[in-house]
């Protein structure tokens, strides 16, 4: 497996991803947001989180028209797999690669918390490590997290199978509780129509060591490289 | 030639700074508003005089960046 990282003006998660990755055996470049090209072999490239362009005009926004994204959607063309989180999962949004878009969360606080989501399927290239309906720890980061689509698109990835995770309690119930950023149908993560793009705002690569909190976030560093 | 551009949640989307906003100007005793939306002005030079010239490119600035047309609107004023 080898992933390209993109790092755009203000990623800040970058460090944190591509050791993630690294300990899952893939081999990482970086690839910085001006580059015209992905490193000849890309398997998969990623958009870390962070505030790429300072959030400047919509989060993700301007990263979405980058030149590297242009690499990056031929990659995605291709059947290439892309994995957005947070700012990446804005990115991609802004980017057309993924539908919908991230609003101000719905109490308008930038959230910052530990949280629970469950997988909604492991017969991805992402989640194939982790069991179905399986309940996983990890955190929340970011002010603009609530999904939005409007009701056919909505219904159009509900229909598809394409909620990859959705914010849930410790017992695996979606409640609204649970669901702080108010996202529809408590969406934390979606698929592309052939499954190869992932965007999700929550912080898998946080959570892939027991010394700072837990390692949840391993499986899908593992699916990948597996 | 200088233009301006309005963009503008639909109307539907939730508008949580818009809520904030109007809380506060309740707060404020600002009597009588019934809603805020909050919104985005751009006000932009065009190197071109020619009014329908420079709507096409603003039309290709709003549709390309300046707008997410899946929860925003936008108005082109030539001024």
């Amino acid at each position: 497996m080898h992933a390209a990282v993109v790092v755009f003006p203000g990623s800040n998660r970058e460090t944190d991803v591509v050791r993630a990755l690294r300990r899952s055996g893939a081999r990482v470049s970086l690839v910085w947001h001006a580059d015209h090209d992905l490193p000849a072999g890309t398997d998969l490239a990623v958009l870390p989180g962070g505030f790429s362009y300072g959030d400047y005009l919509r989060c993700g926004a301007i990263a979405g028209r980058a030149a590297a994204m242009d690499a990056v959607r031929a990659h995605a063309a291709r059947g290439g797999l892309v994995l957005g989180i947070c700012n990446g999962f804005q990115i991609l949004c802004e980017s057309g690669l993924l539908p919908g878009v991230l609003m101000r969360n719905v109490d308008r606080r930038f959230l910052c918390h530990r949280q629970t989501l469950r997988v909604e399927r492991t017969d991805t290239r992402f989640t194939s490590a982790y069991r179905p309906g399986q309940v996983i720890d990890v955190c929340i980061a970011h002010g603009e997290g609530n999904y939005f689509a409007d009701p056919e698109t909505l219904a159009r990835i509900e229909a598809e199978g394409r909620v990859a995770f959705r914010y849930c309690d410790a017992d695996g119930a979606v409640t609204v509780e649970a669901n702080r950023n108010g996202s529809l149908n408590a969406i934390a993560g979606i698929l592309s129509e052939n499954r190869t793009v992932l965007g999700m705002m929550p912080h898998p690569e946080n959570f892939v060591e027991e010394l700072i909190g837990g390692t949840d976030g391993r499986g899908l560093f593992d699916s990948l490289a597996a | 030639m200088k233009a301006r551009i309005i963009v503008t949640l639909k109307p539907g989307v939730l508008d949580p700074q818009g809520k904030a906003i109007e809380a506060a100007l309740k707060s404020l005793a600002v009597d009588g508003v019934e809603g805020v939306r909050q919104g985005k002005v751009f006000d932009i030079e065009m190197a071109t005089t020619d009014g329908a010239v420079a709507e096409v490119t603003l039309r290709t600035a709003c549709e390309k960046l300046l707008a997410n047309t899946v929860v925003e609107n936008y108005a082109i004023e030539i001024l």
